[in-house]
This record gives structure tokens, sequence and C-alpha cells, in this order.
């Protein structure tokens, strides 16, 4: 749970409007978190009544000098053990604040308590023994208090009444914690050294800690700000349900960025279906009118029937979210067997679900040990960057970007075992289906090669159209055929009308145009075939996405032949179409291509005949390692 | 948003939730101001009717006024309302002490209307301010499949990602207002002017802060006659909300050992 504050909190009856703001505490094990939590109600007069004496009462049963932490320690376990378990939460009020105090378990044991707890909050103090020092516990906490976005950090230093209030000692450690937490990108608000059984520096700064000119625990906690407003962002609403109690078709959600109204033209991701909302439905008065923002659960109707599901992102048309089949995930992972490459998961984001594959693991690591060593595995309460694949596509931002949206947990066997934050999507990238087993050729590559003398690649020809594309294709299938090789056209417009007739020429069907193209060329290269594709393929994203897919069999080849040129050539009629407006989303006669900026190979064939230009093909393809450039004796390499 | 906007939209957003990822759930009423507000929490998420069972799982003990109340807007409320009763105490354990025992006949109570209609789901309306134990509460807390709790072992939850998948034969309570507190309860329960059992308001300077059955609940000192007073009462006592139920002070750990063996 975890809920967004802003500053504009409750109206107490007395009429005072104050902020409320979360904040966990967190250290290792036995540096005195609970007991801290205890001072700290006590000074700022929270504790109910008879708690004291039930306290003094329980302590005294258990043959202990008084104890603050049995006030969180509410379980026989925690208590009989003198640990904390599980995590817990109370509230207090300072000058400025209500504050709900959570806290966490310091033991390694218990470092999925202290995660749910430390994940509700919007600030932390982050607590240290000034006799035992900065400790794994300290620096593991530190690092996850990174991972789940807590920015704002106060590093107390207990026990001062161990080391005689020392100002050296104290001085060692708060260097010591400040240079970690600033290798993680945290900047600690204040490091205040105090005494928690004491009460030295929690409320006041006592004679002992004279030398101390910083603020007390209390004022610390007073400066901590709520989390920020997420309305800023672009709207995010991803969708919980869609409800049919009645003759109303209601699509529920809760808006986690951004702000939405009744008439928004919105797009539902990853399928990038436009609608518009025809009402914002509510409950006991609906229609309600008027802006919705972040942190709101809405229901909403849309002005027409699609097709939509839980999971699904609602967002609007221009800003939407990227629909991707891979990611980079920054992750801790919490499962008691390790996480490897190849591990099969079940993914969630948001309300979406989708069973996933690890395809590779990167940066392994301890967070409690300094040295940071590289594994192969991610062990358990350890941290590391995956990447997953996606057997659903779904749509997301990376964390940066929007951090309600940009974040994952992963489930194993139905519980949570993980959970990160969205590095990078890759809009392009090949999916590793999970329940596909692909069936691979029974002939080897290097037998086709020695039949046909190349290897496969994928020859990509791309320019504006009537530039001389197709005709170019054609030479070179033809030269490349009766040198014995296996040349395959791909035709853009001839696979329009056969595999990828379902497609109009939306920048998202334009996109996946491509993408099949790239994916039909890429198998016939692997297959040692020459793919030859025309197509004016304009923007440079989707020409990468092919790219990336083709790998390293990719060869571009910008077919730049002037416009002016191109437009009187005009075979099929479509520039003089479009200029009289009759053809739309036609590509030549506005700014719309984006030429390659990296070809392979430029050719203007207003400057050529195309017998020179297929030798110039034919060239590029021989010295980048396509063609072969006489006889091999292929046998002696195998 | 306001502050009651945020709490009103987090408890929608769990509700859709159990509802989205649950087979078949019902909701725990109690007849209480907590269980009133979610109930009314729980027709905002669905847009008007609650598209489940409440259940009230009743000890027969409850006070009049209790009784009335769900029987008039069980109807009004269109509520699916079914009420079990509780076994007799001498079904119950024994060792218990006497008021744990009492209302340990409401944990077997729950047990069989759970292996009647096998629920997978039950909601509560337990909140963390009000005890210790249920601050260490998940919003979708897994019970083995004797409906017992196991505080040792509670799953990691966290971005609001709950883990909504027991075990075949077990289920999960699912806490959709564990984060309010007991005033912001009453602000809401003013703002959007939901009915409230008249024992919460002081009579002869006494009133109940919390009910449950009549022989273990008491009332506390009070001249609190209507829900701005309480509020204002709020802000200055320090007599914990539960003060008045006998099963919570017996020992130590009487309440742990109810809500491990699977009391609310």
């Amino acid at each position: 749970m975890n809920m967004i504050v802003t500053p504009a909190s409750p109206a107490t009856p007395n009429g005072t409007t104050r902020p409320q703001v979360r904040i966990v505490i967190v250290g290792h094990v036995d540096h005195g978190k609970s007991t801290l939590v205890g001072r700290l109600l006590h000074e700022t007069g929270s504790l109910p009544e008879g708690k004291l004496e039930m306290l003094k009462a329980v302590s005294a049963r258990r043959g202990m000098p008084f104890e603050w932490s049995f006030l969180l320690d509410a379980l026989q376990t925690e208590r009989d053990q003198g640990i904390t378990i599980d995590t817990t939460q109370i509230r207090f009020r300072t000058n400025s604040r209500d504050i709900v105090l959570i806290d966490a378990p310091g033991h390694a044991e218990f470092l999925r308590n202290m995660i749910t707890g430390a994940s509700q909050a919007d600030g932390a103090v982050l607590i240290i023994d000034a006799l035992e020092g900065v400790r794994d516990q300290t620096r593991r906490h530190g690092y996850l208090l990174h991972l789940l976005g807590v920015k704002q950090v106060a590093v107390v230093v207990n026990k001062m009444d161990r080391v005689d209030f020392s100002a050296d000692r104290f001085k060692e450690i708060s260097d010591e914690i400040s240079a970690h937490l600033n290798g993680l990108g945290v900047k600690p608000t204040a490091v205040i050294p105090i005494s928690a059984r004491d009460g030295d520096g929690v409320a006041e700064r006592t004679g002992r800690i004279s030398w101390y000119k910083g603020p007390t625990v209390v004022e610390a906690l007073d400066r901590l700000e709520p989390a920020r407003a997420l309305e800023a962002l672009a709207l995010r609403l991803p969708v919980q349900a869609i409800y049919k109690f009645d003759d109303r078709r209601i699509v529920a959600g809760r808006i986690e960025s951004g702000s939405l109204v009744a008439g928004d033209e919105i797009v539902i991701m990853p399928a990038g279906k436009i609608a518009r909302i025809k009402t914002v439905e509510s409950w006991p008065v609906t229609p309600v009118a008027g802006r919705q923002g972040a942190g709101r659960s809405v229901g909403i109707t849309l002005d027409r029937e699609l097709f939509i599901e839980r999971g699904d992102i609602i967002a609007h048309a221009g800003a939407a979210p990227r629909e991707t089949r891979r990611l980079r995930a920054r992750i801790f992972w919490l499962h008691d067997k390790p996480l490897a490459k190849g591990d099969q998961l079940l993914v969630r984001c948001g309300p979406k679900e989708s069973r996933a594959t690890v395809v590779a693991i990167e940066k392994a690591v301890d967070p409690g040990e300094l040295s940071s060593s590289e594994n192969k595995a991610i062990g358990r309460n350890h941290v590391g960057e995956i990447d997953i694949s996606l057997s659903n596509p779904i749509a997301t931002d990376p964390y940066t970007e929007n951090p309600r949206t940009g974040r994952l947990v992963i489930e194993v066997s139905g519980r949570i075992a993980g959970g990160g934050l969205v590095l990078s999507v890759d809009a392009g990238q090949r999916a590793v289906p999970v329940d596909i087993v692909p069936v691979e050729s029974a002939l080897r590559p290097d037998e086709r090669s020695a039949r046909y003398r190349h290897n496969g690649a994928v020859v990509w020809l791309t320019g504006l159209p009537a530039s001389g594309k197709s005709t170019l294709a054609r030479a070179l299938e033809r030269r490349l055929f009766t040198n014995g090789g296996s040349p395959i056209l791909l035709d853009g417009d001839t696979m329009r009308a056969g595999l990828n007739s379902d497609l109009g020429f939306s920048a998202t069907d334009r996109s996946e145009n491509i993408r099949r193209l790239a994916e039909v060329a890429t198998h016939l290269a692997r297959n040692g075939h020459i793919a030859i594709v025309a197509a004016v393929s304009p923007a440079r994203e989707d020409r990468a996405t092919a790219r990336r897919i083709a790998d390293t069999a990719f060869r571009e080849i910008h077919v730049a032949t002037p416009a002016e040129v191109c437009e009187e050539r005009d075979p099929k009629g479509h520039y003089k179409k479009a200029r009289a407006g009759t053809l739309a989303s036609f590509t030549g006669i506005g700014n719309d291509y984006e030429a390659p900026q990296a070809a392979e190979l430029v050719i203007d064939t207003s400057k050529r005949t195309v017998a020179e230009a297929a030798d110039e093909i034919e060239q590029m393809l021989k010295t980048s390692g396509v063609l072969f450039d006489e006889l091999v004796d292929l046998a002696a390499n195998i | 948003m306001d502050h009651l906007d945020q709490l009103e939209a987090q408890s929608i957003y769990i509700f859709r939730e159990a509802f989205a990822r649950l087979k078949k759930i019902a909701l725990l009423w109690s007849l209480g101001k907590d269980s009133n507000v979610m109930i009314w929490l729980a027709r905002k998420a669905f847009f008007g009717r609650m598209p489940f069972p409440a259940l009230h799982v009743d000890t027969g003990k409850k006070f009049p006024e209790m009784y009335r109340f769900r029987d008039h807007y069980g109807k009004e409320w269109e509520l699916d309302l079914r009420v079990e009763p509780c076994p007799p105490i001498d079904a119950v354990d024994p060792t218990l002490p006497p008021a744990a025992r009492s209302a340990a006949r409401k944990t077997e109570g729950l047990k069989m209307a759970l292996a009647k209609y096998g629920f997978d789901g039950l909601i509560a309306g337990i909140r963390r301010d009000e005890e210790a134990t249920r601050a260490k509460e998940r919003v979708f807390s897994p019970r083995g499949l004797e409906g017992n709790w196991d505080v040792r072992d509670q799953p990691p939850e966290f971005w609001d990602h709950f883990n909504a998948s027991p075990p075949q034969g077990a289920h999960l309570r699912i806490h959709p207002i564990l984060h309010w507190t007991e005033a912001d309860i009453w602000a809401y329960t003013k703002r959007e002017n939901i009915p409230i059992i008249p024992l919460y308001l002081a009579k002869d300077g006494k009133r109940y802060r919390s009910l449950g059955d009549q022989d273990i609940t008491n009332p506390v000192n009070s001249t609190a006659s209507s829900i701005d007073e309480i509020l204002i009462e709020l802000e200055q006592t320090k007599v914990p909300e539960r003060a008045g139920r006998a099963l919570d002070h017996e020992t130590e750990d009487a309440f742990e050992r109810l809500r491990v063996a699977g009391y609310l």
C-alpha cells in the first residue's frame, strides 16, 4: 500500500491543516530502531493511557530492564527473542506534521518485511549503533531505500552513551555512511547523534552532545516532505476491471499519474486503440464533472465499444507509454532459490501480468557487502540488473519518467518473490515466447552457403516512393540468382496485399508492417537466403527495429534519388493523387521521410544506370562478407 | 484530493483488486462503524451495489439495536446478506481466558461459514491503529488451511501488489481500511452521511467506542452525543479505542492467540 500524500491533509476538528508524512525506521539489527520509536512517542506525548505501565509490567515479567521495543514488538515471539520480526505502524505528531512511523525489522532474515514497511514511506531514518558502526544490514537497507524510491533519508547515530558521546567517533561514522549513501545517489538530510534510551538528541539537544549543532530527530522529521504530486506527469490509468452491472460499460482503475476529464481523446495501450471519454461515473452521484487527478479511483465510459481488458493502460493520445516485450530492470530478490538466466516467472506491472523469461543477468550484488561480486544468479536478499522477455506485450515507462508505472514485481508460485524498477524499455526487441519451442532446420548454415556461395542477409532498400527501390531489388535478385545464389524479394506493397493486409497507414500500423517484414526477412536470412526488402520505411525508429531484429545480417541501402526526380517519375500516379488531396498518408511530398544516417550504401538512381547500381550493391555485399568473392574451399573450413 | 479522498481511493483500489483476483469473496459485516464504512466504500467501488455477499457471523449476543440496524439496512442497501450462527461455548478452546474464549466462538462460526460457502477471500474491517498485532497485518493476508495466521511468515507486499493466490482450500483476509484511523472513520461517516447505530453516541455520560458482544463490551465515559463531539473527544483522549473490549486485556497475549487462530 503506497498512498500518495499531498500537503493539503486532514482538517482536524480544531481547524488546523497538517501534512501527513510516513517515515520508516531502518538499520542493522539491534541498533535500536524500536527503542527510538518508543522514545519518540514518549517525547511527543503520544503514548496511550496505561501503555507505559503495561510495558513496565511486560519487561519485569521477562526479568528485563525497561524495554521500549515491547511497544511495537507486539508478537510474543518478538518479545521472547528480543527482535522485530514484522513491520508495524504507529502514529504521532510533531509541531507541524502528522507522522505515521513505520518500524521495520533489521534482521536479514526478515528483509521482505523491511521492504513491505519501507515501500510505504515518504522518508526514512537510518539508525546506526555508535559502537558497532556501519554494518552489512545498514548498507543493505540504504541500497533498498534507493531501490524503493525513498529519497529523503535522515541518519541517526544511536547509543552515543556507549562511546562517551565522542564527537570523533560520531564524525567517523557520519563520514562513512554519508559517502556510502552519496554513492547511491541519496543525500542524507541530517546526521544526528542520539541516545534513544536516555533521550539525548531525540527531542532535545542535551549537554552531553553540546558539540552537536544540527537538528534533533523530531526537528529532522518536521523537515521531511510528503511524497511529490504525480498530477504533472502524463496520464496513466491502468485498467483494473470492466464492469457491466447495468447498461453502462464502466472501465475502472486508479489514475496513477496525470489527470483526465470527460471528452478527452485517449489511447488504450498496448493495442493502440483510440477512443474518447464519454463520462466519468461515480456513486451516489453520477456522472461527475470536472478533472480527476492522480490518486483517484475512477470509472469511465467510452464513446465506442472497444475490446479492453484488465492490465491495459489508458493514456492521452501522443503521450502513451511504450509497448514492449522486453525490458531491463534493477531488482531486489527475496526468494530462497536464486534467480538465474532462463528462469520463468510471472511479472506484474500494475494490474497487468505476463509470463516472462530471464534472458540475461547483469551485476548481481549483495548490497550489504562493500565489494560487489559479479555472479550468474541473484541470491536471496541480493540485488541485480536483469533483462526480461515477456510473453505478452505490456505498456510501461522507465521509472525515471514515471515512478508509478515504471516498477514491477515478480511472482514465483503465486507469492511475491522480488520487485524493482524498470530501467529501460526495448520497444523493438524480440521476445522469447514462454511456451513456444522453435523447430530448427535440419540443414546447417554452411551446407546452404556452400551451395549458394553466400551467407544469409537482409538487404533493406529504403527511400522515397518512385526512387527506384523495386527496380533495383528486381535487378539485384536476377543478378544473384544468375550467380547461383538464393535471393528472395520481399516488396512492401506486395506483402501489404497478403500478410499485412490487416494493417493501415497509421504510425502504429506502419511500425508493425516493418516489424513483420523484418521478421520474415530475418527468418529467410537465417536459412541462408538473401532477403531483398523494398519498402519506403520512412521512420528511422522502425528501421532501427528492423536492424535489431536482423542483427548482423542487416544491410541498409538508402535509395537517395532526389524528391523532384521521384515525383516526375511517379509510375503509380501516387504523387499526383497526393497533390490533388485524394491519397492520404502518402510519404513523399511532406517532410516525413527520415533519411538514414549510417546506411551501408547510398545510391542516387538519377546518376547511374540500373546495372551500375546493381554492381555497387554487389560490391558492398562482397566487402561486407555476404557474397563469397571467389570459390572458397568451404570443406576446408568445416 | 483531501485526506479522506485519498483514503477512499486507496480502499476502492483494494476492493477492486480483491474482486478481480479472487473467485468467491464475502464481506464480514459486524454491524459496527468500520464495517458500515466498508460497505459504503464497496458500493462506491462497484457503482452502487456490492457484488458479493455480506456475511454476518452472529454470536447471538449483540445488542438489540445492532440487529435492528442489520435487518433495516440489509434491505435498504440491497445486500446479499448471509447470517451464520456460532457454535456453543463448550466447543471452544477451554484454555483461553473467559472473554477471549467467548470471542473465539466467532472464529469457529467463521470457519463453519467458510466450509459451507467455500469463500477464498473474506473482507474484514480491521485497522492498524486499533491494536498492536493488527498493525502488523498485510492488506491481503494469507490464512492457513485451518484459518490460522502465520505471523512469522507473512509474504512481502509492496507498491499495491498483493499476494492473491491462496492455496487450495485456504483463504485470504482482505483489509481495505487497514490504513484508516478511528478518527478517519468518524470524519468519513459524517462527510458521507453513513447511518450509525446510536449506541456510539453518549447517553447518561457513557457511550460505546467499539461494539462487540453485550457481555464482553463496556461503554466508556463520554459526553460526545454527535459525530463532531466524538471527533473532538478523540483529539484529546489517551484512552485506547478497544479499552472497553474485555478480550484484549485479559493476558498479555490473549488477543494475539485469538488472531493467530483466525480471529479478526
